[in-house]
């Protein structure tokens, strides 16, 4: 057996190679963090401009056509808070984690901070939600006055969970926009919630009927001229119509949304509580 | 064995041997990232330059690497790679990253990166194999880009989301065939290329 395949041998290769391996590894992961993290916050900011549809007021354009610049200036119309959705109030933190540093679908892993959906009215399809959600709160760039509300939703659809923003006008029932930026629904079908031309529907929709029953939602084909609560269907996607619709009649629901738009309404944004 | 010039390594795989279309490698990615000509150039440079430094790599140790552990040491390279490649993507090119999702730490389990490491760099110096991934990457791409090019027009009517047939649903006349958007289309694409090729090039069709 010559030297190069004696057991020594093999294992200072494999000694040596998994360390070398291992270090331009995390080198590069480390020497990359910053410039991904500010790509993430970056990305997520974009999609609640699109939500709240500051970008194509202020622009014309969706935030994905805009600098940085233009995003991070739209983006102090913008602030974050988080909310208890059991008791509808504002709080301050989660477990020592500020508006900045809580992450809510992380809470969804986490055994404390997150609560079981069950049987609900409108079925998302998930078996968790979080139990402090985080919402954006967009006031006039000039006299700080409140404008809308941005919620985070999500829900299945027909292969993927979509996660997107829905936001609300000043009166909390009127539907501003609808916007996903996570899905893996098919292309072409499902993946028509991307479509801007259809989620331009959204704006003006209401959200909740007389009763104050969660009514949005997407229509069976065609919506009808003049209905207040639908959108077109997606063709060929019956499922992800579905889900979409459910996922929307889910967190507008008492289980989700409802307790804090109430408190909301009443009393604005009051002095957060000091968290859990 | 035939003498390998930097010229052949690098034309060679782009349609006289070319990894998807002859040795039928790499298809998984081939049908999930074609849907835009803009994800498929980036995918094409991705597995351009994992190909390329995995052999450079391999073949610079290959002197040294005992042939009971070869695989295993070939794909830590390949996987070290890839992750490199995905952290630089999510780094610099966020929106891409996101439409191409698993598929880029799916390069790690692409047939033609391996096979060129194995087949080519652990005979071959450095300098040479460097190249013949170029070579082999260039080849895959060259087919990414032929299938994404039609499916992104006849499904999508625009050439890197630049609008060519104006559709029917923003008010033009081009109802846009849905089954290009779907992995299946790709195989038909494929299948023409192959056809095309083999039309050619005679002496790949295999013996009946």
């Amino acid at each position: 057996m010559s030297q190069r395949e004696s057991n020594a041998q093999t294992f200072v290769v494999a000694t040596v190679l998994c360390v070398v391996c291992s270090l331009f590894v995390s080198g590069a992961a480390v020497a990359l963090k910053e410039g991904q993290a500010a790509n993430a916050l970056l990305d997520q900011q974009k999609n609640i401009l699109d939500a709240a549809g500051l970008a194509k007021g202020q622009y014309g354009v969706t935030a994905s056509g805009l600098t940085t610049d233009q995003i991070k200036d739209l983006f102090k119309q913008v602030t974050p808070y988080i909310v208890d959705l059991d008791t509808g109030e504002f709080v301050t933190d989660v477990n020592g984690l500020d508006v900045d540093d809580y992450d809510p679908r992380e809470a969804v892993n986490s055994p404390d901070l997150r609560e079981d959906i069950v049987n609900p009215e409108f079925n998302p399809g998930e078996k968790f939600r979080e139990r402090f959600a985080k919402v954006y709160v967009v006031s006039d760039a000039k006299t700080k006055e409140f404008q809308q509300i941005v919620l985070p939703v999500y829900g299945k659809g027909l292969w993927s969970t979509l996660y997107g923003y829905l936001a609300l006008k000043k009166d909390l029932n009127t539907i501003q926009g609808l916007t996903f930026y996570k899905h893996g629904e098919t292309p072409g079908l499902g993946g028509e919630v991307d479509n801007p031309s259809w989620k331009l529907q959204w704006e003006g929709k209401t959200l909740y009927n007389p009763e104050g029953v969660p009514a949005a939602g997407l229509a069976k084909g065609t919506a009808p001229l003049g209905n207040k609560y639908e959108v077109d269907g997606l063709t060929g996607a019956t499922i992800t119509s579905r889900g979409v619709t459910n996922l929307i009649r889910y967190w507008a629901s008492d289980d989700a949304y409802k307790v804090f738009l109430t408190h909301f309404k009443e009393h604005g944004i009051d002095t957060p509580k000091a968290g859990s | 064995m035939a003498e390998q010039t930097t010229k052949k390594v690098l034309v060679e795989p782009l349609v006289d041997n070319n990894p998807i279309a002859l040795q039928i490698l790499g298809i998984c990615s081939a049908l999930a990232v074609t849907t835009k000509m803009e994800t498929s150039v980036v995918m094409s440079i991705a597995v351009i330059a994992v190909t390329a430094f995995s052999n450079l790599a391999v073949s610079a140790i290959r002197t040294y690497i005992p042939s009971s552990i070869r695989i295993i040491v070939q794909m830590t390279v390949i996987a070290s790679l890839v992750i490199v490649v995905d952290q630089f993507l999510k780094a610099f090119l966020y929106d891409i990253s996101k439409q191409l999702s698993v598929f880029v730490g799916l390069i790690i389990t692409n047939c033609i990166v391996m096979g060129r490491a194995e087949g080519f760099a652990m005979k071959n110096k450095p300098g040479i194999s460097f190249w013949d991934g170029v070579g082999n990457g260039m080849g895959y791409g060259f087919v990414l880009l032929f299938v994404a090019f039609f499916r992104e027009l006849l499904g999508n009517g625009s050439i890197f989301g630049a609008t060519v047939f104006k559709l029917t649903k923003d008010g033009g006349w081009y109802e846009p065939n849905n089954l290009m958007l779907l992995p299946p289309s790709a195989f038909f694409l494929i299948g023409i290329l192959i056809w095309l090729i083999r039309s050619f090039k005679p002496e790949q069709n295999e013996e009946a």
